[in-house]
Formats: C-alpha cells, sequence, structure tokens
C-alpha cells in the first residue's frame, strides 16, 4: 500500500482520533485509499468515517452472544459432510498426507504424534532459483540408509561368517556422500566386529569374545545383516523421503518433520519453511506460531474437503487450544478436563473421578458456566439469561 | 519341508505332499459320489494350505462342471429333464452339477455363459442371474440399475407387506401385516418363478404415470389415485395378538378370568368392560379402541393380610385385565380358548385393523425408489389417457435421473407391453435382447416405443403439453405406516426415578429435547426457553435447601412445620432445581459426598 497518501492518511487519523472511534489499522488506509478514489471533500470523508464506525460497531459480537456453541456447530456440521476418505494426494504427487475427518480430528486432539507428519522447505534469495544447491540439501535431509548406496545387495558368507558390503561410487557420488565417512559412521556404531576394506569392498565380521563363546551364530550374522541394511548414513532425524519440486522457486516436501534441524541448516528461508506437526511448531517457534499453524491446518482441512468454515470460527477454537500458553485439546485431557466448574466436568467424562476429587478437596461450585446452571435448572448466563436488574444506589 | 497343511472345518488334521494331485482327487471322489456333495475342498498356493468344509451354515450354489472347455450338461440331459426322465438331483448324483462355497469358488474359473467358454475354464454358471439371491433376485432388469438402488431394494423387499404364509387365520403372531389381493408381479424373473414368489406376492401391479403434480410429489412423494383405494388397492390388514392365563400362585390362589366387580383394585370404568361376555372374555367381532378390556381377569392380592382401616384382614383382589394397546383399535377377530402346559386356562385374542392406505404410508417399486404418500386424489382430478387409462399413482420424474434406476424405467415399459399382450413378461437380469423386443411390440400395437404418452390434465380437461411416461410397475407397500407411528403428548406420565417425562409412544412418553437441539437454544442465547423445555416442562421441584448448612430441609406436613434434619428449625428457603439434580445430591450423599447448596439472593 505504498501508494496511498500519507496526507490523506493522516487526514483520516486526525478523524478517527477526534471522533474516538477504535478502528483496526487497515480500515484506516481503506478508507484512505477510498478517499484517493473517490475523490471525497472533508465532510464526505467524515460522514463515512461515521458510516464505517456504525457498520464496524454492528458487525462486532455483542456481548451474551454463544460464540463458543456457535464455533463449535460451524465446525461440527461440515464435519459430519467430510468423507473418511484417509489418503489422498494433494499438494504433492507421491507424498501421502493425511486428510479429512482424520486430520481434523489429529488437529484437535492436540497429538504429539502426527500420521503423516510433513514441511515444505524453502530456500533464501539466493538459493531460491538454484536447482543444484536444492539437490544437495534434499541430500542432506533425507534418509540415506545402505542400502540405499549398495551396488547390488549384501553378501553374507555364512562359511567366513562375515558380511561383504560392496558400495556403489556412483550411488554415493549422486548422492554428495564420502565413501571414508560411511566406513567411519559405520565402524563408530559397530565397535564389536572387524573390518575390512578393499576398494569399495567392505567386509565385516563380529569379533570373537567371551560373550560369543558358543562361536558365532547364524543368526547374529543375519542380525547384523539388517542392521547394517538401515543403517543411517545420511539425513535429518525423522524425516524420511524428500521430494524436489519447483513451483515459482524450489520447494523441497518431505515425509517426516524435524523443523529444528532443518532451520539449522544453511540457505534455508527460516520464514517461509514450514511443517504440518503443530506440536513441533510450538517447541520451536513458540505459542503463537502454534496457533497460526492450528488455524492454517484446519482451514486447510476443511478447504481440501470443498467446505468453508469463517475464519473466526477455526480462530476461536485455535485461540481456546493456546489461550494458556500451551497446546492444549479440546477433551478429556485438554479444555473440557480442565474447566472450574466440578458439575461441568463431571457432566463431560470420567464423571466419578471428578466428584470423588471434588469432594476430598472440597471444591466450590460458583455455577458460572452454561452446563453448571443446566444442570441445576437456572437460566444460562447466555443471551437473554446474561441481563439481570440491578437497583440504584441513592 | 514344504507340506501343505490340511484344514477340516478349520481344525488342522495332517499335511500332503503333492496338494493338487490331492484337491482333484478329493473332487473326482465327490463328483462320483464316493464322498458327500456337501464337501468343498481349496487349495491355496501361496500360503500351502488346503480347507475342507463340510460343515452346516455355508451359502453354497449349483454350477455346471466343465472338462476340456466342454460343458457336461448336455442337450439330451435337458431333453430327459423336459420330459421328466431325468430330475436335479440325478444331475448332482451323476456329477453333471456340484455346489460350490464360497471357498472353493477361489479355485475355479467360471465362465458366465456358454460362448465365453475356453480351456481353462472349470465351471459355466447355469444363467448368470443365479448369482443373485432370494431379494436380488426379485428385481427385474436389476443390471440396469445403480448397485445402491439394488442394495436398498433387496432390504426393502423384506419389509413389504403380502401373504406372508398361507394358514394366518390359523395363527396368533402377535404382530402381522396382510395384503389384501396381492398380486403376481407382471414382469416376472427366472427367480421368481424358482423361489415360488407367485405363491406369496408381496405387491400390486400400479399403474405410474411419472409427471409432477402440483408440487405433491416433491422429494418422492407419491400421488395416489382415491378411487383405486377404494377399490382395494393397497389395502392391508394389521393383526394383533394378545394372550393371558390363569396363573396359580403358591398357596393354592389363582388368577381368574371374570368382568371384575367394582371392588377390585385398580378397577377401571364400567365402560371399558362393555364388550365382556360372562366369562369374562370378549366376543369376536366387537369393535374395540385402546384402553377397552379384551380379557377380564383378576388376581388375589400380592401382600396377604392386608389391613384396613378397620383393623380386619381384607382380601381385596387385583385387576389385571389385557386391554387394547394405546393407540391401537380393531375388531376382535378371533378368541382362542385353550390351556397351558401345567393345565391353566389360557386365551388368545385376536384383533384385527383394516388399513386403507393414507398419508405417510410408505410404498416401493423395486428399484429401490421409496416414497411416502403425499396426496390422496380423487380419480376425477387424477390426469388420464387418451385411451382413458387413469394412473393409480404419480411418481415425481426428479426420482429417476440423478438416481440411475433404469430397471424401473424398463419395468414400467415392459409391464406396459405386458398388460396389452395379456400376458407376463420376463425381466430376467442379463437377458439382454428383451428391449428391442417390448419397443417393437408397442409400436406394433399403437404406442410410443419409448412409453410416453399424451395426458389430459383431469381438473381442467387440457392436454398436458409435455409427453408422460406411463407404464405398469409392481410396487410394494411397506410395514411404515402412520397409525403405527402418529403421536403427540402435551401431558402424561414420569418415571418414578427421575419425574422426568416417559420415553417412547407406546408409555406415551414425551418428545426428546435432545442434547444438539440444547445446543441450539444455547447458540441462540435463548435463555429462558430453554430453560422452560428442560425444567418446567420436565422434572421441575422446589426443594427447601437450609440456610445453614445447604442440606435439603423436611416439610413436616402434619405439624406443618420445616426444619433441617441437621441443624433443626433454622431458616430454610425454597429452591426451584430440577429433580434430577435433586437426585444427584441424593446419590452423592449415598456416597458419603456431602454437597452443600451456598444460597444467595438472585441478581
Amino acid at each position: 500500500m505504498g501508494n496511498i497518501d500519507q496526507e490523506v492518511v493522516n487526514k483520516v487519523i486526525k478523524i478517527v482520533k477526534k471522533k474516538k472511534i477504535d478502528f483496526p489499522e487497515s480500515y484506516v488506509n481503506d478508507i484512505a485509499e477510498a478517499c484517493i478514489r473517490r475523490e471525497l471533500t472533508d465532510k464526505e470523508l467524515e460522514t463515512l468515517i461515521v458510516r464505517v464506525k456504525k457498520a464496524y460497531e454492528r458487525s462486532k459480537v455483542e456481548s451474551g452472544e454463544a460464540i463458543g456453541t456457535v464455533a463449535a456447530q460451524s465446525v461440527g456440521e461440515p464435519g459430519t459432510q467430510m468423507t473418511m476418505n484417509t489418503f489422498h494426494y494433494a499438494g504433492v504427487v507421491e507424498l501421502n498426507v493425511t486428510l479429512g475427518l482424520p486430520r481434523l480430528i489429529e488437529i484437535v486432539d492436540a497429538r504429539k504424534t502426527i500420521s503423516t507428519p510433513t514441511m515444505a522447505i524453502y530456500f533464501d534469495e539466493d538459493h531460491k532459483f538454484d536447482e543444484e544447491f536444492a539437490k544437495k540439501t534434499a541430500s542432506k535431509i533425507a534418509k540415506i540408509t545402505i542400502n540405499n548406496v549398495l551396488d547390488d545387495d549384501l553378501h553374507i558368507d555364512y562359511g567366513q561368517m562375515n558380511v561383504e558390503v560392496i558400495i556403489s561410487q556412483e550411488k554415493i557420488k549422486e548422492k554428495h556422500l564420502d565413501f571414508d565417512e560411511i566406513v567411519s559412521k559405520l565402524e563408530a556404531k559397530l565397535k564389536k566386529h572387524t573390518f575390512e576394506i578393499e576398494d569399495n569392498k567392505i567386509t565385516i565380521a563380529p569379533k570373537v569374545d567371551k560373550r560369543t563363546k558358543n562361536g558365532i551364530q547364524i543368526r547374529d550374522i543375519r542380525l547384523l545383516v539388517d542392521k547394517i541394511r538401515h543403517f543411517q548414513i545420511s539425513g535429518v532425524k525423522d524425516v524420511n523421503r524428500v521430494i524436489i519440486r519447483k513451483d515459482e522457486q524450489w520447494v523441497l516436501h518431505t515425509e517426516g518433520s524435524n523443523l529444528k534441524a532443518v532451520l539449522k541448516m544453511e540457505g534455508i528461508d527460516k520464514e517461509k519453511t514450514t511443517t504440518n506437526h503443530i506440536h513441533e511448531i510450538y517447541t520451536v517457534l513458540g505459542i503463537e506460531a502454534a496457533r497460526n499453524a492450528i488455524i492454517k491446518e484446519a482451514l486447510h482441512t476443511l478447504d481440501e474437503q470443498g467446505l468453508s468454515v469463517d475464519i473466526r470460527h477455526v480462530m476461536l477454537v485455535a485461540d481456546m487450544m493456546t489461550a494458556d500458553g500451551s497446546v492444549k485439546s479440546i477433551g478429556r485431557h485438554g479444555i473440557s478436563g480442565t474447566k472450574s466448574s466440578v458439575l461441568a466436568r463431571a457432566a463431560f467424562e470420567e464423571t466419578g473421578k471428578h466428584l470423588l476429587n471434588a469432594s476430598i478437596r472440597g471444591e466450590v461450585d460458583e455455577l458460572t458456566g452454561i452446563i453448571e446452571n443446566i444442570i441445576i435448572g437456572q437460566p444460562i448466563p447466555l443471551g437473554t439469561g446474561s441481563v439481570g436488574i440491578k437497583m440504584k444506589n441513592n | 519341508m514344504n507340506s501343505t497343511k490340511i484344514y477340516m472345518n478349520g481344525e488342522l488334521i495332517g499335511v500332503c505332499e503333492n496338494p493338487e494331485e490331492f484337491v482333484t482327487e478329493m473332487r473326482e471322489k465327490r463328483r462320483s459320489g464316493q464322498i458327500s456333495e456337501e464337501m468343498n475342498i481349496t487349495y491355496y498356493d501361496k500360503t500351502s494350505e488346503i480347507y475342507i468344509f463340510n460343515d452346516p451354515g455355508r451359502a453354497r450354489r449349483p454350477l455346471i462342471i466343465v472338462k476340456n472347455g466342454i460343458p457336461l450338461l448336455e442337450d439330451e440331459h435337458i431333453q430327459e429333464i423336459t420330459e421328466g426322465k431325468l430330475k436335479w438331483d440325478d444331475l448332482i448324483v451323476n456329477g453333471i452339477i456340484e455346489y460350490l462355497d464360497a471357498e472353493e469358488e477361489e479355485n475355479s474359473y467360471i465362465a458366465m455363459g456358454i460362448n465365453d467358454l475356453n480351456e481353462d475354464h472349470t465351471h459355466l454358471e447355469i444363467d448368470p442371474s443365479t448369482m443373485l439371491g432370494i431379494c436380488a433376485g426379485i428385481i427385474p432388469f436389476s443390471n440396469h440399475n445403480s448397485s445402491p438402488r439394488n442394495t436398498m431394494e433387496a432390504g426393502m423387499t423384506k419389509q413389504a407387506l403380502g401373504l406372508y404364509v398361507s394358514n394366518y387365520m390359523h395363527r396368533t403372531d402377535t404382530r402381522a401385516h396382510l395384503l389384501h389381493q396381492p398380486q403376481t408381479p407382471m414382469v416376472k424373473t427366472r427367480i421368481i418363478d424358482a423361489t415360488d414368489y407367485d405363491k406369496r406376492p408381496s405387491g400390486q401391479n400400479f399403474v405410474v404415470a411419472v409427471m409432477s403434480f402440483e408440487g405433491y410429489n416433491m422429494e418422492d412423494a407419491l400421488i395416489l389415485n382415491k378411487s383405486s383405494l377404494e377399490r382395494g388397492l393397497a389395502r392391508s390388514s394389521f393383526f394383533r395378538s394378545y394372550e393371558t392365563f390363569e396363573r396359580k400362585y403358591p398357596g393354592g390362589q389363582e388368577d381368574k378370568f371374570e368382568v371384575p366387580g367394582k371392588g377390585v383394585r385398580g378397577y377401571r370404568s364400567e365402560n371399558a368392560y362393555r364388550h365382556l361376555d360372562e366369562d369374562g372374555i370378549i366376543n369376536s367381532e366387537s369393535y374395540v379402541e385402546s384402553g377397552d378390556v379384551l380379557i377380564g381377569k383378576t388376581s388375589p392380592p400380592r401382600f396377604l393380610e392386608e389391613i384396613d382401616e378397620f383393623g380386619s384382614a381384607n382380601e381385596k383382589r387385583r385387576e389385571t385385565s389385557v386391554t387394547v394397546r394405546n393407540g391401537e383399535k380393531g375388531i376382535v377377530d378371533a378368541v382362542l380358548l385353550t390351556e397351558t402346559v401345567e393345565g391353566s386356562k389360557l386365551t388368545k385374542i385376536r384383533v384385527r385393523d383394516t388399513r386403507q392406505p393414507e398419508f405417510g404410508d410408505k410404498f416401493a417399486s423395486r428399484h429401490g425408489q421409496k416414497g411416502v404418500v403425499g396426496l390422496i386424489l380423487s380419480q376425477e382430478d387424477v390426469p388420464f389417457t387418451e385411451n382413458g387409462v387413469v394412473p393409480d399413482l404419480i411418481v415425481n420424474p426428479h426420482a429417476i435421473p440423478s438416481r440411475m434406476s433404469v430397471g424401473q424405467v424398463l419395468e414400467m415399459v415392459a409391464g406396459k407391453s405386458g398388460c396389452i399382450k395379456g400376458e407376463r413378461v420376463d425381466g430376467t437380469p442379463f437377458n439382454l435382447d428383451i428391449e428391442s423386443e417390448i419397443r417393437n411390440f408397442l409400436t406394433d400395437n399403437g404406442f410410443e416405443p419409448n412409453g410416453c404418452e399424451s395426458l389430459y390434465n383431469g381438473m381442467t380437461g387440457e392436454r398436458i403439453e409435455a409427453e408422460i411416461f406411463i407404464g405398469v410397475a409392481y410396487y410394494q407397500k411397506l410395514h411404515h405406516m402412520t397409525t403405527d407411528k402418529m403421536y403427540a403428548r402435551s401431558r402424561g406420565p414420569v418415571q418414578v426415578l427421575t419425574k422426568q417425562p416417559t420415553e417412547g409412544r407406546a408409555r406415551e412418553g414425551g418428545l426428546r429435547f435432545g442434547e444438539m437441539e440444547r445446543d441450539c437454544l444455547i447458540a441462540h442465547g435463548a435463555a429462558l426457553a430453554l430453560k422452560e423445555r428442560l425444567l418446567d416442562e420436565s422434572d421441575k421441584y422446589e426443594a427447601i435447601v437450609c440456610g445453614k448448612c445447604g442440606m435439603l430441609s423436611v416439610h413436616d406436613k402434619i405439624r406443618n412445620k420445616i426444619y433441617c434434619p441437621i441443624c433443626g428449625e433454622v431458616d430454610s428457603f425454597p429452591v426451584e432445581i430440577s429433580y434430577a439434580f435433586k437426585l444427584l445430591l441424593d446419590e452423592l450423599k449415598s456416597l458419603c459426598v456431602f454437597p452443600k447448596l451456598i444460597l444467595e439472593d438472585k441478581a
């Protein structure tokens, strides 16, 4: 909005201050823009501001409005229409992301482990269009095991009781790896084994010691083979696969998520890079980021199913989940389970537990909530029930 | 090392080295009659397992055995069967046809028709439609329908009224529906023949016009011709049987069938007993309504030595008559007097009620096209064709395209041509060349081949601009009828424990204001409307609460004093709460939790 005349903006701000109106900042700019476009006189501008003020006031939620229930219904009703179609190829080809109802449940449950964590990694200004850099980073992030760089397959020699690992030079070159590095990593992992290196062939055999006094069993060799095969030689922890895509710039999509490790890497756009794992965002970036992530993910999930829910309902849900500084779930262990009212908690789940604990502690229910008042048969403190009569003190 | 495990009825009984050979030999033995034909054997080469089954409860179906691409059933056999020399069982005994279960089907390669046969086939379908069961087999042209519609119809056939048994006059089913004048369907299938559906049909052939009519058939509603109904179309009877017996109690006392005297505990009004004969049992053909006594019965008092005000033991018998159910009426159809195994007198009474179709009764065609009656129109107002044919039923055209029940369209044209021809039409699924036959026949008889006709507005006599699709379809009356469901309540009985209204129509219960309905009132902020639903119109209770300790006080009605059981005579205040909440407080107290109500002035 650089093209708006600062003079007009100041004029608007002046009137707004004079009228003692509390507007969001963006309104001021919008009004200024309209003023220039329509060539309003000062008097007309003042009328406009007063009218906008009225409309703004009118569209505010009135006190006593059951926003929580309305938000719950507004998210819940489209939820019933969601198809149970769990896996859907959306966004990126060949990357499976949980969507639909299971994903929505996952979000509101504030799960610590989600079923399909995935990241979108962007690059900074210098590397935005650098294909080579994108590929290099991808191979740094992606999980590579010995199995991925084998020339053929592992050769097991039951006569010699050893395992031959033949590393493909081409494959490691393609993946920007170093042969000596692989060997040293393997040696660090398999300390009780002997190593023989010959060109690109590594022969590994278990050392004979006290533990293996009965000789080396076939089973030991087989276990060793599995160990070697799945030994990770490169990559970020918890990230399995990386897919490189070019939209407007190079983007990496991952299967598995580790935001902390990725953000530490060179050449990454730390603002745009993101994950769909809300709890990870909370631990790495903090509660406000987690709130935004909840809103984004929930809206995206609903939108993908062709359902439109007003963002303010989702924002309220996210606010409730993050209000006390940690991500709380909606349910027994979160919002419903930590209400202050005994009766409200008992009415939800685990009735016996809540009543027992309340009686031990001698809890007092102030009966300020909705559920409590329904239970005891009082008008609820909402809507028409939120008003009362007060005597004038003379 | 790689022996194949053999399981018989799920139990491991042994192993074998050459499974293919073993299985083939077993099958040969079954076909030659050395082993029971009920045995089925399956070999899974992937898991090296052989399954043998011979237990009851498996669904099996017959197939023609094929050897080297040639079916064993030959023309001679068919010839002999038509002559009556050969029977079905002979074909099985001779190993020409065999029954496969679901497991053994996995091992076979079944050809759909004789033209598809090749060297690899092991079996040949007798007819493609044999893969359908009884319910799905009733649907004509089901191969032209979308699968959900066929599934729905298979479910609805079971709800259709018809001739459910032929000895219904001699039975006392608790509940039974019977369709008057059931008809055999104009369009039949071979499965209908095979299952003898024609002997116990469950529907009637309706002349159906597909058109919208004054909006009374929106959303799957149906419009019925009143005159057709008066001629007995879709009329049914409902039977309900009541029974009771003279129970014998320990101590020599017993129940007695009689007209209860006025002194009996729980005596109903005199009017309720008006139909009873001297023996306390109603006579047949009397018209009864709900509450009327069918069998007058008294029982001995529950507790002996009930002492009345004057101090003498008073033998007062209880009234335990059987009455007509709430909301039902009818005519006593049959009275049956007999005795129980113990020799006590036993009475069964069957009440009959005629049901002419009314608004809200449910009907369905054989293609999952169900709907409820939305309008019953006098014949003079129903549109009619050039020939003067007036449809029995008008369905909305919107019911067809999105559901893709093309079978219904075909059935209607087929039914129409059958009616003209005067013979039934075969609508067996997968019979592919019937459509053109029907079309040609209609054209030859001066009808449009697509089944459309000009209709005239019954009210104005004007020709309806659009051509209307009209034909004959078999419709079923389903056992969801308005009279069984219609209900309302203003006041009525409450539950003993919670003092909330009872649940369900049979108990004259309230209409549940559930959790989601509650949420809606909360969302609207209608606090007082919500309180009215949940408290005033439910279990309102005025509790007296002790101002000192917060427990419920006692109102001694005899001395007219209010006191608290803990604090004695201190100030107590009336508080309006729900009885359910009072019950919660009581239950907490019984668990040694002391819930105190802290009172405050209302803001």
